[in-house]
């Protein structure tokens, strides 16, 4: 992507530029689609319901007297005859960050209005998503077999069992929308929506491959989201 | 796209040299009316045909606009209704026979969630936000039109949940609008039961329902103003309802995780707010939580929630003191990052309503300090509409009444936050109904009088008829001396050491002389309260008989009263959007043929004048 040309305004870089855009009439965000300045926006309050939720689960940890259970143990898997920890959780993360790779490509695609090229990664990144979804579910179904409930934990304190499920819940919630916006935006590259600049279902808004990238920070930001998760619960 | 939108309007690009050529009020008219061409490309508008997508599932912002103020007003009257029944207890105690400690607690909580979350919020924003943004700053509509109609039909459901909780097994809780854990899900504490599981399902709704709104106002103001708008040349009011918006985005994810979490703790037993708990000897199931957590979240929310509310009526109030007093608003940049910076602070100051949890005693010290540095912005605030009253030419109706109503109110709940903000101050009055007034006087009855001036000044623009300005002062006087009448003894109340929230005093020898006073307040409150049905009569009666207004019958400068047709229709505009030239300040400029210079009037008609470079 080049700089936008913005007839009559000259973009400048730096914070002298970023004063003039300020400055200006119609825009703060020359050239920024609606759609990408509401995302951005709404990933910046996203971002301050995952706080809290990572600081309350912070504060929970801190606060308890029962001991809180080893994370390398509870999250590891036998496997072959030998304890591996950490096995799984390496395995979703790595599956979901090539995902946001797929993402950032099928972006590229979009932009060159590679139609097929664009939708099939939009379609590995949806798998990819489901995948780590499925993963999730395995590793929940694991715990709760283990005997590990939001309101027990035969490991340690049952706080553990309350923030794990509540936070990878409320993040693999957040991954679900994803994969189901990215079949349908897989089927709207294929169907050439974008192309035509078909309107959307509900809105008048006319299609356009900007719509990826605006899915694309989403996705990216459920990943970033999922790096601190994993610092968090996994290796502290 | 873009070329299309230029044929349609006829505009022609100048280049950008013209602009370093032209300066203002000389050399070719041409070029000293030179605006950038348009940006944005021409936004298309879903017209709705039938009566439900007109009026019902509607797509302009202006409906949804009336809507959330219909909707809010409805809830508001009931939070009233509610005030009414709790005075009745307080002031004649037994009287309303069938009120019981635990129904007074109900409505204790319920009046207090309604009046800030649902009543006062969802009209600032909700209300006022849709109808006036998209006008002020010369936008069709909103940018995302469909998301802004979900909007408030989320917010539709968190009301219909609320109210739901009314008719549960239980009612609705009663563990005071802060909801504090571990009491509001205990037994013992009315509504432990479903009532406080609907309301944080509601509060929810809400908080998702305004996200979309939310997101609306701020992408509409950042990236869909018309031509020549500047945010330096956008009226307070919009700064305002921007700065409330934001704090919003980032202080209701804490609301919304505190909610959910409590609502886990209730229905599937985890701990994240439940210490270990003796009840009757025994040792309850939850254990390990802790309920300061809870206080954390609930107020990094409460407390710029109390500016979501104040700021909307800051920028309000800022643009009716100078449309009535005909004069530019007093240091408007000034103004501008007045209130930019108490949304700033208003982030690092929650804890002042948590001097007596149990905190650590230097989180005290520090909030007490940024608690203060707060009264500095707001205190410019105030010298600055008492500047631009100064040497006005004011016009004393029912609208300036109203505002200078709100200063005298602000300063007064403002002084009184000044004494609860010391920790020294704040330890003995706590929970007592010093309290009570001081954010009754603040953030109720000082947003309140804003809210009831700004329906006296933009009714003429959303029905195209005036309000009754007889029963408009009869309106205000009784609600300004009520208001008062009901608030001032509450102070003594609180010097006194009557305790807020409670249900009856008994043979409390020490408060003998409240019982007076507390029969005194509930009078003026029936009042007071009975007084506000003046403004829906005068609603009702005007919609149809009243005086028509006209066109921009208040000689405004700001563009939602520059629109072809009054009331405005959907897409505002009608062929051409309209192309910004100044601040809506130009009032009673020297030189000028008369008070008032629109936004829209070009340099080039006003060339002898000493306009200020905007």
């Amino acid at each position: 992507m080049s700089d936008p040309k913005i007839e009559g305004f000259e973009l400048k870089p730096g914070f002298s530029g970023m004063a003039k855009d300020t400055a200006s009439d119609q825009t703060m965000f020359k050239g920024v689609h609606w759609g990408k300045a509401m995302m951005w926006i709404f990933l910046l309050s996203d971002t301050f319901i995952f706080s809290c939720f990572l600081i309350s689960y912070m504060k929970g940890r801190g606060s308890t007297i029962v001991d809180w259970p080893n994370a390398s143990e509870v999250f590891g898997l036998h496997v072959f005859g030998v304890d591996v920890p950490l096995l799984l959780i390496a395995i979703m993360t790595f599956v979901l960050i090539t995902s946001s790779g797929t993402m950032a490509l099928a972006v590229k695609y979009g932009y060159e209005r590679n139609k097929k090229m664009c939708g099939w990664l939009i379609l590995a990144t949806a798998i990819g998503g489901l995948t780590f979804v499925g993963m999730q579910a395995f590793e929940w179904s694991k715990l709760i077999h283990e005997g590990v409930r939001p309101w027990e934990n035969p490991f340690g304190a049952p706080q553990f069992g309350s923030f794990f499920f509540m936070i990878t819940g409320f993040h693999g919630t957040h991954v679900t929308f994803g994969v189901i916006f990215l079949f349908i935006y897989a089927y709207k590259t294929f169907a050439g929506h974008y192309d035509e600049g078909k309107r959307g279902w509900f809105t008048t808004m006319k299609g356009d491959y900007v719509e990826i990238e605006i899915l694309g920070l989403y996705w990216h930001f459920v990943d970033l989201v999922w790096v601190f998760i994993f610092a968090f619960f996994y290796l502290w | 796209m873009s070329d299309e939108y230029e044929n349609k309007t006829g505009y022609q690009a100048q280049s950008s040299e013209s602009i370093a050529s032209g300066s203002i009020g000389s050399g070719v008219a041409s070029d000293s009316d030179y605006v950038r061409p348009a940006e944005n490309a021409e936004q298309d508008l879903y017209h709705g045909h039938s009566f439900i997508t007109k009026w019902v599932f509607c797509q302009d912002a202006k409906v949804i606009g009336v809507q959330y103020f219909l909707l809010a007003t409805f809830t508001g009257v009931i939070g009233l209704v509610l005030s009414w029944l709790m005075r009745l207890q307080l002031g004649f105690p037994g009287a309303a026979g069938f009120m019981t400690a635990e129904h007074y607690y109900q409505f204790v909580t319920m009046h207090g969630m309604i009046m800030v979350v649902y009543f006062l919020t969802a009209l600032f924003l909700g209300g006022f936000g849709n109808y006036l943004i998209p006008l002020m700053v010369g936008a069709r509509d909103m940018v995302f039109p469909y998301l802004n109609m979900v909007s408030f039909w989320s917010f539709f459901v968190a009301v219909a949940v609320l109210l739901a909780s009314f008719f549960v097994p239980g009612g609705p809780t009663g563990s005071g609008w802060t909801l504090y854990p571990p009491q509001a899900i205990l037994e013992g504490t009315p509504g432990s039961g479903m009532g406080i599981i609907l309301m944080c399902v509601s509060l929810i709704l809400f908080v998702a329902g305004f996200t979309m709104g939310g997101l609306n106002y701020l992408i509409t103001i950042l990236q869909a103003r018309t031509r020549g708008m500047t945010l330096m040349r956008m009226p307070l009011t919009v700064w305002g309802i921007f700065t409330a918006t934001v704090l919003a985005m980032l202080a209701f994810p804490a609301l919304l995780v505190g909610s959910l979490m409590m609502m886990l703790d209730k229905l599937l037993a985890t701990s994240f707010f439940m210490p270990t708990i003796l009840k009757a000897g025994e040792v309850l199931e939850y254990g390990g939580g802790s309920p300061i957590l809870f206080q954390h979240l609930f107020w990094f929310f409460g407390h710029p929630e109390v500016y979501i509310v104040a700021l909307p009526a800051f920028g309000i109030v800022s643009d009716l003191i100078s449309v009535h007093s005909r004069k530019n608003i007093f240091g408007y940049r000034m103004m501008v990052w007045a209130i930019v910076g108490i949304g700033a602070l208003s982030f690092f100051v929650w804890a002042h309503h948590m001097y007596v949890s149990g905190m650590n005693p230097w989180f005290g010290f520090f909030f007490a300090t940024t608690t203060l540095i707060i009264a500095v912005p707001t205190a410019m605030k105030v010298y600055n509409w008492i500047l631009t009253l100064w040497r006005g030419n004011i016009r004393l109706n029912v609208v300036m009444l109203w505002c200078l109503g709100f200063i005298v109110t602000f300063v007064n709940g403002g002084i009184t936050g000044i004494f609860l903000g010391n920790v020294s101050v704040d330890v003995p009055l706590s929970d007592t109904y010093f309290v009570v007034a001081h954010f009754h006087m603040v953030m109720g009855i000082a947003p309140l009088m804003v809210i009831m001036g700004a329906v006296y000044h933009w009714f003429p623009l959303v029905a195209g008829r005036f309000l009754n300005e007889t029963l408009g002062k009869w309106h205000f006087w009784l609600t300004f001396l009520g208001a008062y009448s009901i608030y001032f003894p509450m102070h003594y109340l609180g010097f006194i050491g009557v305790p807020r929230r409670y249900f009856e005093m008994y043979d409390s020898p020490y408060m003998t002389s409240a019982v007076g006073m507390n029969e005194f307040i509930s009078t003026a409150a029936f009042i007071v309260g009975a007084a506000q049905f003046i403004l829906i009569f005068n609603i009702i009666k005007t919609l149809k008989t009243g005086k028509p207004a006209g066109h921009n019958p208040w000689q405004a400068n700001s563009l939602e009263w520059l629109t072809p047709s009054v009331p405005p229709e959907h897409g505002n505009w009608g062929e051409k959007l309209p192309v910004v030239h100044r601040w809506p300040y130009d009032f009673s400029v020297p030189g000028a043929k008369e008070d008032y210079i629109t936004q829209t009037t070009p340099p080039s008609e006003v060339k002898d004048t000493a306009v200020e470079k905007t």
